[in-house]
C-alpha cells in the first residue's frame, strides 16, 4: 500500500495549496461583502455608460 | 463604490480597437478601460461539445442496445460492446461535457473578470488540442488501445497531450484571473481554480504508466494499489469533472437565466470549501468488500457519507436562486433544464452517501443500479445543465431570440421522459439481480446457481433502458436543430465591447490591526478554515499509522505470468473484457459459493494494470482458472464460447469474438513486455526475455492446442489469440487455490 504515500501527498499538497488559497482569499478581502458580488454579475451586460 | 473612487487618480488606458467605441471615450471618466470579448472560442466550444454530444450519446445507444442484440456488433471488433463502452463515456464526459465547461468557463470568465481571456493563441491551441485528443480517442479506442482503467482508457501519448492541452487551459485561465479589472473572485471562478488544480493532479498521478510500445503501456501501480489510485481518480473525475466545474457554472448561468442573485453568496462559499476538501477522500468507496484494506475502505466510507452536505449546500442554494422566478420556470425552457439538473444534482448526491455506506454498497455494487445512478448525474446534472446554458447562450452569442421555445419545451419533456426511462428500469434490473444472486433455498444452495438466469431475468430492462436513452438522444437531436436555426436566424456577435475600470493595486486593510482579526471577524470562515487544519492534521497523525500495515500481504505461491498468459492478459485488456466481468470476490456467502474463495489482496501483486472491473454484467472471472473450481471450463468450452457465446450458453447476451479465432498471435513486443514488467518489480529472471521467453510461450501454446485437439476442436491453431487468452483465463486465480502453499506470508 506504499501508494497511499503518494495519494495523501499528493492529495495534501492540493489541500495545502486550497488552504492557502482559502486564507489569501480572506486577506485580500474576498468575503468582506458577501451580498453584492451575487447582485453584481447580474449587471456586466449594460452597455458602457455614456454620460 | 470604493474601489472606483480609489481609481479616480489611476491612468486611464484605451485597450480597444472599435473605432465606434473610442469616439464616445472622451466623455467617458479617465480611469475606464475600454475592451473587447471574444465570443468564438465560446462558440467553438458549444458547437464541438453538441457535435461530440451527439456523437457520444450515439455510442452509448448502440452500446445500450447491443446488451439487447448482442449480434448486433456482425463479429466486428471494432463496434463491440468492450470496445465501445469507454468510447461512449470517454466521449460524452470529456467531449460531451468537457467542451461544455470550457465553452462555458470561456463565455463566463472573461465577463467575471471584466477583461478577456489572457492569450487568444493559447484559447486556440485549447481548442484545437481538445478536439485533436478526442479525434484520438475516438481512432484508438475502437481500435482497442485501452489501458483498461476506467475514464482513463487512453494511451500514453494521449495522456500526455492531454496533459499539455490541460495546463495550456490552466494557464490561459490563471493569467486572465491576474489580470483582472473585478478584484473580487465571484464563486464560480473558486470552482473553476478547484477544476484545474485537481484534474491536473489526478490525471497526472493515475496516469503514470510505463510505455511498453508506441500505443502500448503498463501502470506504474500493481493490484490493489493499483485500484487504489484509479478510484481515488475515477471518483474525483467525478468530482472535479462532472461536478465543481458544473456547480461553477450553475453559479453563473442559472442566476443569469433567473435574473435573480444567488440565494446565499455565503452559502456558496461554505460548501465550495467544504467540497473540495472532502471529495478527494471519498475514492476508496468504489472498492467497499474488496480486496483494499479496511482502514480505507472505512475513510472512503466516513468522507462520502460527509460529502451530503456541502453537496446539499449546492442544492439548496442553486433551486433557492430561483425563488420568486418559480412563475418564470412555468414558461421558460432555459430554466426547467437548469431545474431538473440541479434536482438530479441533489438526487444523485443524496444516492451517493447511501451507496456508499457498506450496507448498501453490498447489494448495489456491480449491478445497474451503479450504471442508473451514474446517469441521473450525467444524464440530469450535465447534460441538462449544458443544455440549458446552451438554450440561454446561443441567442446572447448570435443575438437574436431562440428560434422555438415549443421545441426547447418538447426537448425538456422527451429529455426528462428519457432520462426516467433511462434509470427506472436500471434501478430495478440492478434490485433484481442482486436479490437473485444473493438468495439462497431452503436447503442452502444457491436459488439462482446460473449466473445467466440472472442475465436473462434483466434483458427486458436493457431493452427499456435503450428506449430511454433513444428519447434523450431525440431530445438531444431537437437541441442541435433548433440551437442551429437559432444561430442562422441571428448574427454571430465575434466581439462584443466591454468597458470597466482598472482594478485597484491595493486592498485596504484596516491599519494596525491584529493579523487575526479578520477571521474573527467572520466566524462561518474560522469554523472552515480550522475544519480544513484539523482534518490536515488528522491525516498527519494517520501517516504513521499506515506505515505499520502498509504492505499487501504477500503469498509465496502467486507468481508472474507465463509470456503467453501476458499476452493474453493484454488481449483480455484490449476486448475491454472487464467492463463486463469483475475480477473481485467478495467475501460474502453467495460469492464464495457461486465463484470460490474470495479475493485476496496478495494475488494482484502482479497485476499492472489491476483488472478488478466495476460491473457484473458477465460473471466474475477470478476464479476461472482454479482446477475443479466452481468457474473451470476446459479450453475446449472457452474456444467455442468465444466463437458463438450461445453455443455454450442459451441466451447469453455476450457478442461473438470470431476474430480471436481467426488471429494470429502478434507476440513480437513479448521481450519488451518482460522488461517492462521486471522494471516495474516483476520478479522475471534476468535475460529470461532474450530465448526463454518466446519457446516458453511457444511450449505453452503447444499444450493448449493439444488440449483443444484431443477435446475434438478440428480448426484449432496454436498460434491464434484465442489460445493466449486461454492461458490467461486458466491462471486466473489459480495460484492461491490449487497450490499447496496457500497460507500468507504477512510483511515483505
Amino acid at each position: 500500500m506504499s501508494v497511499i504515500y503518494i495519494l495523501i501527498g499528493f492529495s495534501l499538497i492540493v489541500a495545502l495549496a486550497f488552504l492557502i488559497g482559502f486564507i489569501w482569499s480572506i486577506k485580500n478581502g474576498q468575503y468582506e461583502d458577501d451580498y453584492t458580488p451575487s447582485v453584481r454579475i447580474l449587471f456586466e451586460e449594460q452597455k458602457p455608460q455614456s454620460k | 463604490m470604493a474601489e472606483m473612487n480609489e481609481q479616480q487618480s489611476a491612468q486611464g488606458k484605451e485597450t480597444t480597437g472599435a473605432a465606434a467605441i473610442k469616439e464616445k471615450v472622451e466623455a467617458k471618466p479617465r480611469n475606464l478601460e475600454h475592451f473587447e470579448y471574444d465570443n468564438s472560442v465560446a462558440r467553438n466550444f458549444a458547437i464541438a461539445s453538441l457535435v461530440f454530444g451527439i456523437v457520444g450519446m450515439l455510442v452509448g445507444l448502440t452500446a445500450a442496445t447491443e446488451l439487447v442484440f448482442p449480434q448486433l456488433n456482425g463479429g466486428i471488433e471494432f463496434i463491440t460492446f468492450g470496445r465501445i463502452r469507454p468510447l461512449h463515456t470517454n466521449a460524452v464526459i470529456f467531449a460531451f461535457v468537457g467542451n461544455a465547461i470550457f465553452a462555458g468557463v470561456y463565455y463566463s470568465l472573461p465577463r467575471l473578470m471584466k477583461t478577456p481571456m489572457w492569450s487568444k493563441a493559447l484559447s486556440n491551441i485549447n481548442f484545437w488540442g481538445w478536439q485533436l485528443i478526442i479525434l484520438a480517442a475516438a481512432i484508438t479506442l475502437p481500435l482497442g488501445y485501452n489501458t483498461s482503467k476506467e475514464y482513463a482508457e487512453l494511451e500514453w501519448p494521449i495522456d500526455i497531450a492531454i496533459t499539455l492541452i490541460w495546463v495550456v487551459f490552466g494557464i490561459n485561465m490563471m493569467m486572465t484571473i491576474i489580470k483582472r479589472r473585478e478584484r473580487h473572485l465571484y464563486v464560480a471562478v473558486w470552482f473553476y481554480i478547484a477544476t484545474f488544480v485537481t484534474v491536473a493532479m489526478l490525471h497526472v498521478v493515475n496516469s503514470f504508466e510505463l510505455p511498453v510500445t508506441a500505443m502500448k503501456s503498463y501502470s506504474w501501480y500493481a493490484g490493489v494499489q493499483d485500484a487504489l489510485v484509479q478510484w481515488w481518480y475515477g471518483h474525483n473525475a467525478v468530482a472535479f469533472f462532472l461536478t465543481t466545474p458544473f456547480l461553477g457554472l450553475m453559479y453563473y448561468f442559472v442566476p443569469k437565466a433567473a435574473n435573480r442573485p444567488v440565494y446565499s453568496y455565503r452559502l456558496s462559499i461554505i460548501h465550495f470549501w467544504a467540497l473540495i476538501f472532502i471529495y478527494i477522500w471519498a475514492g476508496p468507496h468504489h472498492l467497499l468488500y474488496t480486496a483494499l484494506p479496511d482502514w480505507a475502505q472505512s475513510l472512503g466510507t466516513v468522507f462520502s457519507v460527509m460529502l451530503i452536505f456541502p453537496s446539499w449546500g449546492g442544492m439548496i442554494n442553486g433551486l433557492l436562486t430561483l425563488r420568486g422566478a418559480w412563475d418564470r420556470v412555468r414558461e421558460d425552457p432555459v430554466l426547467k433544464f437548469m431545474v431538473v439538473a440541479i434536482t438530479a444534482y441533489g438526487m444523485a448526491t443524496f444516492e451517493g452517501p447511501m451507496l456508499s455506506t457498506k450496507n448498501l454498497n453490498a447489494i448495489a455494487h456491480y449491478t445497474d443500479w451503479i450504471p442508473a445512478h451514474v446517469h441521473v448525474g450525467g444524464l440530469g446534472w450535465n447534460g441538462f445543465l449544458t443544455f440549458g446554458m446552451f438554450y440561454w447562450m446561443f441567442p446572447k452569442l448570435w443575438k437574436t431570440k431562440l428560434w422555438s421555445t415549443k421545441l426547447a419545451n418538447t426537448h425538456f419533456w422527451i429529455g426528462t421522459l428519457g432520462i426516467l426511462f433511462w434509470v427506472l428500469p436500471m434501478y430495478w434490473a440492478g434490485w433484481t439481480q442482486a436479490s437473485m444472486w444473493k438468495q439462497f433455498t431452503a436447503e442452502g444452495m444457491l436459488a439462482y446457481p446460473n449466473f445467466l438466469e440472472t442475465v436473462t431475468r434483466i434483458k427486458p430492462m436493457f431493452a427499456l433502458r435503450a428506449i430511454g436513452g433513444l428519447l434523450y438522444f431525440s431530445g438531444a437531436i431537437m437541441a442541435v436543430i433548433n440551437l442551429w436555426q437559432t444561430a442562422r436566424q441571428g448574427s454571430f456577435q465575434k466581439a462584443e465591447a466591454a468597458a470597466a475600470p482598472a482594478m485597484a493595486k491595493t486592498f485596504k486593510k484596516p491599519k494596525g490591526e491584529h493579523w487575526h482579526r479578520w477571521i474573527e471577524r467572520k466566524p462561518v470562515q474560522l469554523l472552515v478554515g480550522s475544519f480544513i487544519a484539523v482534518a490536515i492534521g488528522g491525516l498527519i497523525e494517520m501517516i504513521p499509522t499506515f506505515l505499520v500495515e502498509s504492505n499487501v500481504p504477500t503469498i509465496s505461491s502467486v507468481k508472474p505470468y507465463t509470456p503467453l498468459e501476458l499476452e493474453g492478459r493484454d488481449i483480455y485488456i484490449r476486448e475491454g473484457c472487464n467492463n463486463c466481468h469483475s475480477q473481485m470476490i467478495r467475501p460474502f456467502r453467495s460469492e464464495v459459493v457461486r465463484y470460490g474463495e474470495y479475493s485476496k489482496a496478495g494475488e494482484f501483486v502482479y497485476d499492472h494494470p489491476f483488472l478488478w472491473g466495476s460491473k457484473r454484467t458477465g460473471p466474475d472471472l477470478h476464479r476461472e482458472g482454479e482446477i475443479g473450481g466452481k468457474m473451470y471450463k476446459d479450453a475446449a468450452w472457452h474456444y467455442n464460447h468465444m466463437y458463438d457465446p450461445t453455443s455454450t450458453s442459451s441466451g447469453s447476451i455476450m457478442p461473438r469474438y470470431p476474430w480471436l479465432i481467426e488471429d494470429d498471435l502478434d507476440y513480437s513486443d513479448i521481450g519488451k513486455k518482460i522488461a517492462a514488467m521486471r522494471t516495474l518489480g516483476v520478479p522475471y529472471e534476468e535475460g529470461y526475455e532474450d530465448q526463454q521467453a518466446v519457446a516458453d510461450l511457444q511450449a505453452q501454446q503447444q499444450k493448449i492446442y493439444d488440449d483443444l485437439k484431443e477435446k475434438g476442436i478440428k480448426s484449432a491453431d496454436p498460434n491464434k489469440e484465442i489460445v493466449a487468452l486461454i492461458a490467461y483465463l486458466h491462471r486466473l486465480g489459480r495460484d492461491v487455490t490449487s497450490a499447496d502453499d496457500t497460507q500468507e506470508v504477512a510483511e515483505k
